[in-house]
């Protein structure tokens, strides 16, 4: 399960993914990480059935966590399945099915957006 | 045994013949033997729909009142070639709309007309006696036109070479993103399914075939523009009539840093007349090989990676280098196969008839480079070679005292062996000075990783190098890494005025 954590470095320079990691045992995986002199923002990918522990410590550290469920958007008008997005795609979000169909697997999307550009017929976008 | 264009016809008419994919070719072939499969199969049909970036349309908008001799003509402010008579123009795929940038184009206009849309027609003359009007605006739509005819003048590649970047950069280009370090392959063209791989003889396959374009019934006009089939790169010159297209087969697209261009379906119907035309299309994605060039090296001929058959390409991965690399397509298979299956059934319901080339196209033809009179400048031209160097191990102050002695911004750090190790500039001093626990030795302070040239490197690539990079100066390197001279941002002015020609 994806979880958008974010934080104020107003609150102190805790290290809210260590200690969550260090308190609840369960391993979790950075995905995405943008984090300045202020603030910050990181995408975590946990096992579902820890999600819910994971989530009450983060809060208890002082950050605001949220489960993420939009991915990257597909025009099913605009798109031909070509697949030029197969290959960028960090995640493997993108495949054929058997039939030379393109699918998108939403739930490994991390929202990075570099298929976007990667699209000949625009047919990919974020949520606005 | 052969069998006759008549026959296969007359079989089309009653509405009795045979009419197979080419990816169902091979197993009926297999199935049936090359006889069986001759007796029992009219007609292959191909399909493929992909980025064709060769492809446009003429128009003839008609005379207004007063009439106009166009001289400059946009539609949706993308400009249309007007050279041509006073109210015919030619719009190419890939020209870039004047107000929107590359994200509406030439192919943009052609889907657009295809929708039923409507579009601005923009025009400029000089007026003459019998064409006194000067300007035109108007909004028109592919019904309003006389003539709306597709001709492309390179369509339908036989294979494509397919791309990869062994750059530490990622690639902006017409076979689409190509990632750093190998990160992908990106290739194009439908296999098993692609007419010319089906023909690769060109015996079939001609001037006045009848083909499939885009929806409409089209025809091969002959040899298309940078055709070399002796090399396995053929291709073909198409025309279609625009009524009767569909936005179904034939999309606009822009590969981000490229450009506008146009997916082009096309299919090509094969008439099984005789053995070799089966042997021809009994062709498999394992049996077309291409090339994976490496399109990290900004020269025409760049170098091949590996080569690999379709087959491999389509399975998603393939090895370079010990690596397992994902590949992308550009083309669309399915619709690939929408084609042909589109073009099968206009065949098999008798709405489209067969024939042999009127003129055959020749097989052995290669393609050729540009022949260029003017040599392109090379580093080695403009570039300096007493350069002003300093040996890692060297204090830093004694850099600076180089520096200063040489009038120079940038100095190359050697090795003991003379090899390129790292650059220091005056920046860099300063920071130094600045901060001066970073160390005491140039070593300490060098950026290591080093931009640099090759003295055969083309000026216009070096210069790139130094855009992308925002710095100001290459060292110039030979093959084993020996610095031989600096390319600076100075050095290009010696372009100017042709001082750089000895």
């Amino acid at each position: 399960m994806k979880l958008l954590v974010t934080f104020s470095r107003k609150g102190g320079r805790e290290p809210v993914i260590a200690r969550t990691v260090k308190e609840t045992g369960v391993l979790i995986n950075v995905e995405r990480a943008n984090i300045d002199s202020m603030a910050g923002e990181v995408l975590v990918d946990v096992p579902d059935t820890d999600a819910d522990l994971v989530c009450r410590k983060m809060r208890e550290t002082g950050a605001s966590v949220r489960i993420l469920e939009e991915s990257v958007l597909r025009d099913v008008d605009e798109c031909i399945d070509c697949g030029a997005c197969i290959s960028i795609c960090p995640q493997d979000v993108f495949s054929f099915d058997g039939e030379w169909r393109l699918v998108l697997d939403g739930s490994r999307c991390v929202l990075c957006g570099k298929c976007i550009p990667a699209c000949p017929h625009h047919a990919l976008s974020l949520l606005s | 045994m052969e069998k006759s264009i008549d026959l296969i016809n007359t079989r089309i008419r009653d509405g009795n013949a045979r009419v197979v994919t080419a990816e169902e070719m091979p197993a009926i072939v297999d199935e049936l033997g090359e006889q069986g499969a001759l007796a029992e199969v009219d007609v292959v049909t191909t399909g493929t729909f992909g980025a064709m970036c060769s492809s446009g349309a003429f128009f003839n908008f008609g005379h207004s009142d007063p009439p106009i001799r166009m001289e400059r003509v946009w539609l949706n402010d993308v400009e249309a070639y007007a050279g041509i008579a006073a109210v015919d123009a030619y719009l190419g795929a890939t020209q870039q709309s004047e107000t929107r940038g590359d994200r509406y184009g030439g192919a943009h206009v052609l889907e657009d007309l295809v929708a039923g849309n409507t579009i601005e027609l923009r025009a400029l003359s000089k007026g003459t006696d019998c064409y006194p009007r000067t300007t035109l605006k108007t909004e028109i739509t592919l019904e309003d036109l006389n003539q709306a005819v597709m001709c492309n003048p390179r369509n339908s590649y036989q294979c494509y070479a397919a791309a990869t970047n062994s750059s530490d950069r990622a690639l902006s280009t017409y076979m689409g993103s190509l990632l750093p370090h190998h990160g992908n392959v990106s290739f194009s063209g439908a296999g098993v399914l692609s007419p010319l791989a089906n023909d690769p003889g060109l015996r079939v396959i001609g001037s006045g075939t009848p083909i499939f374009l885009c929806g409409a019934e089209g025809m091969v006009i002959g040899e298309g523009t940078q055709s070399s089939p002796a090399t396995g790169f053929g291709t073909l010159m198409v025309r279609g009539e625009m009524r009767g297209m569909s936005p179904e087969f034939l999309r606009a697209a822009t590969f981000t840093g490229y450009g506008a261009t146009l997916y082009v379906g096309l299919g090509v119907p094969i008439p099984v007349i005789d053995l070799g035309v089966v042997r021809s299309t009994a062709v498999r994605d394992e049996d077309i090989t291409t090339s994976i060039v490496d399109y990290g090296v900004p020269a025409r001929d760049r170098p091949v990676v590996r080569t690999a058959t379709y087959a491999e390409l389509r399975s998603g991965k393939i090895e370079i280098a010990g690596e397992d690399v994902r590949t992308s397509s550009l083309s669309s298979f399915r619709k690939a196969r929408e084609v042909a299956a589109a073009l099968a059934d206009r065949v098999r319901t008798g709405k489209m008839g067969l024939a042999l080339p009127i003129r055959r196209i020749d097989a052995t033809r290669r393609v050729h480079p540009l022949r260029e009179t003017q040599r392109t400048p090379r580093v080695r031209d403009i570039m300096q070679r007493a350069v002003p160097h300093i040996g890692k191990d060297e204090e830093i102050a004694t850099a600076a005292r180089t520096l200063l002695k040489g009038e120079t911004n940038h100095l190359p750090v050697l090795d003991a062996e003379g090899k390129l190790v790292g650059i220091v500039t005056t920046y860099d001093i300063s920071k130094a000075v600045v901060q001066p626990k970073s160390g005491k030795k140039v070593s300490d302070i060098m950026t290591r990783r080093v931009i640099r040239t090759m003295p055969d490197e083309a000026v216009d690539v070096a210069a790139r190098k130094l855009e992308q990079h925002n710095i100001s100066a290459l060292p110039v390197v030979d093959g084993d890494g020996r610095l031989i001279g600096l390319l600076s941002a100075i050095d290009l002015g010696k372009l100017f005025g042709g001082r750089w020609r000895r």
